[in-house]
């Protein structure tokens, strides 16, 4: 690969991603990520919205610096310190919950640590390691880990993923309310068009594998007060602008 | 209980043929329990005892410790597990003996080269138990800890060390019994004191009496330090996960 950078300070998250190529099996290159530029405002939330497959969580390892094989440009924003959802929860089964921010998070102060958990309701289960939670507890507990560290930029891969829809909605709703709390940049992937619209700002919509951005919205009522009927509006032309994405 | 049990059947069975046996080739338990007495209030028996145990604590640590750093680089570092797992199999096939003897003559017979055989005899079983521990670390735990730019000090501890543990303690386990036997073989060759040395004297007298008072007292302080340290190390450190790692035995 040639030229990756990854850097923080910018005043925005600003990606520029002129391929990213994984080896497949029969040795040829996969190519997975083409031409792919985003760019995030400090403070705001994106949603990347894609189908299964087309390299969200490839993006997302590569703007958290996790992958650096890649052609492009990564800035990130501010102090650049990150928080980041992985797909799977990723605590340490060894440390119970409220170990596991502080581990992650040693800058927090027990205050904040304790308030995190109280609003995720992760109160009662602050001494329970992860094996004894819920896929749906466990994912609360990755979220309430990176809120902890304070990130310049939290990154979310799919974190409601196999949640039955009405624990992926609350989750949603407390997560929403979090972001506007902390004002922190935030990149959401997901394949749920509705879970974007009700996430993030700016929703970013992508092509099949080999991905990039085809189409971008903005949500421009603040998400608390959006509408039932503004939301079904959004989601309608989020819907027609995917169905418009010539198929490769 | 059944084995206390066993035990005792043990006893009877020894104080049996020891009837028809000549005492002079097979002593009851009471005879030797009392040449134990004889030894214990000179003061002999503990300080040969205390000297192995000192000797096997040596190069037990040694050997763990030597073992584990190097193990955990090999398995993190494919490059350096092909450029030296050659030498590590030639190691493992060494014979003990070649070890010590090469070591008393290349280094004399000195404290250094007595306890430095015994580390380089269980090496070789550090390093692969610590290897394969490395290999199985979770890829996933080490990203989670490059996102949040967790501290080197924080992920040894953490992160590392916890998966590391179980094959550890199945390290300590097979490595302590390894040792302590060994540890008697270098005493026997070239050492004047120490339990392995009052054995070899035992042998040149050929005072039954005495080799026993010598060898069961050191039988029965090594298998309580597995049964009530080591073992109780192991199910600890395995009990997040429910059974433990495959723990390996080598010569
Ligand atoms: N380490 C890898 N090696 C080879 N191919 C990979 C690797 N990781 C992902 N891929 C491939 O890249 C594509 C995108 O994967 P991914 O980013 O996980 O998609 P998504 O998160 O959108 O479901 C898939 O076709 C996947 O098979
Ligand atoms: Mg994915």
């Amino acid at each position: 690969m040639n030229g990756a950078s990854h850097a923080g300070g910018a005043a925005r998250l600003e990606v520029a991603i002129s391929h990213k190529d994984f080896a497949a099996a029969d040795g040829r290159p996969r190519r997975v990520l083409e031409n792919f530029e985003l760019t995030l405002a400090a403070g705001a939330a994106g949603a990347v919205v894609g189908p299964s497959g087309c390299g969200k969580t490839t993006l997302l390892r590569i703007i958290a610096g996790l992958d650096r094989a890649f052609s492009g440009r990564v800035s990130l924003p501010e102090h650049g310190r990150l928080g980041m959802v992985f797909q799977e929860p990723r605590l340490l089964p060894w440390r119970n919950v409220e170990d596991n921010l502080r581990i992650a998070a040693p800058q927090a102060s027990e205050e904040e640590i304790a308030a995190l958990l109280l609003k995720l309701e992760l109160d009662e289960h602050r001494k329970h390691f992860p094996g004894e939670l819920s896929l749906g507890l466990a994912r609360r507990a990755a979220v309430a880990r990176a809120l902890a560290a304070k990130p310049a930029l939290l990154l979310l891969d799919e974190p409601f993923v196999s949640l039955d829809a009405p624990l992926a909605k609350e989750l949603r709703g407390e997560l929403a309310e979090l972001i506007e709390e902390q004002q922190m940049t935030t990149l959401i992937v997901t394949h749920d068009v509705r879970e974007a619209i009700e996430l993030a700002d700016e929703i970013f919509l992508l092509s099949a594998r080999p991905a990039r951005v085809c189409a971008s919205l903005s949500v421009r009522e603040p998400r608390q007060r959006l509408s039932k009927q503004a939301a079904d509006a959004l989601e309608a032309q989020a819907r027609a602008a995917l169905d418009a994405i010539p198929r490769r | 209980m059944i084995r206390l049990a066993s035990l005792a059947l043990l006893l009877l069975l020894w104080q049996a043929v020891a009837l028809v046996a000549d005492p002079r080739y097979l002593p009851g338990p009471v005879l030797v329990f009392a040449a134990m007495l004889d030894e214990a209030k000179s003061g002999a028996l503990f300080t040969h005892l205390g000297i192995t145990l000192l000797r096997v604590a040596a190069a037990f640590l040694i050997a763990m410790s030597l073992g584990t750093a190097i193990g955990f680089v090999m398995g993190r570092r494919r490059l350096i597990d092909r450029l030296f797992d050659p030498w590590l199999v030639v190691l493992l096939n060494l014979p003990a003996l070649v070890v010590i003897v090469l070591a008393y003559i290349w280094a004399g017979l000195t404290e250094t080269a007595a306890v430095g055989a015994v580390a380089l005899n269980k090496l070789p079983n550090a390093v692969v138990v610590a290897r394969e521990g490395a290999r199985a670390l979770d890829a996933g735990l080490d990203e989670m800890a490059q996102v949040f730019a967790m501290s080197a000090r924080a992920r040894l501890r953490h992160i590392v060390l916890p998966q590391l543990a179980p094959y550890l303690a199945a390290a300590m386990r097979s490595g302590l019994s390894l040792v302590w036997k060994i540890v008697l073989v270098v005493e026997l060759l070239g050492r004047s004191n120490g339990v392995g040395f009052e054995i070899n004297l035992a042998f040149q007298l050929f005072d039954v009496h005495l080799l026993l008072a010598y060898a069961i007292p050191f039988v029965a302080l090594m298998l309580s330090v597995e049964t009530f340290l080591v073992q109780p190390f192991e199910r600890r450190v395995s009990r997040w996960r429910g059974g433990s790692p495959r723990g390996r035995d080598f010569p």
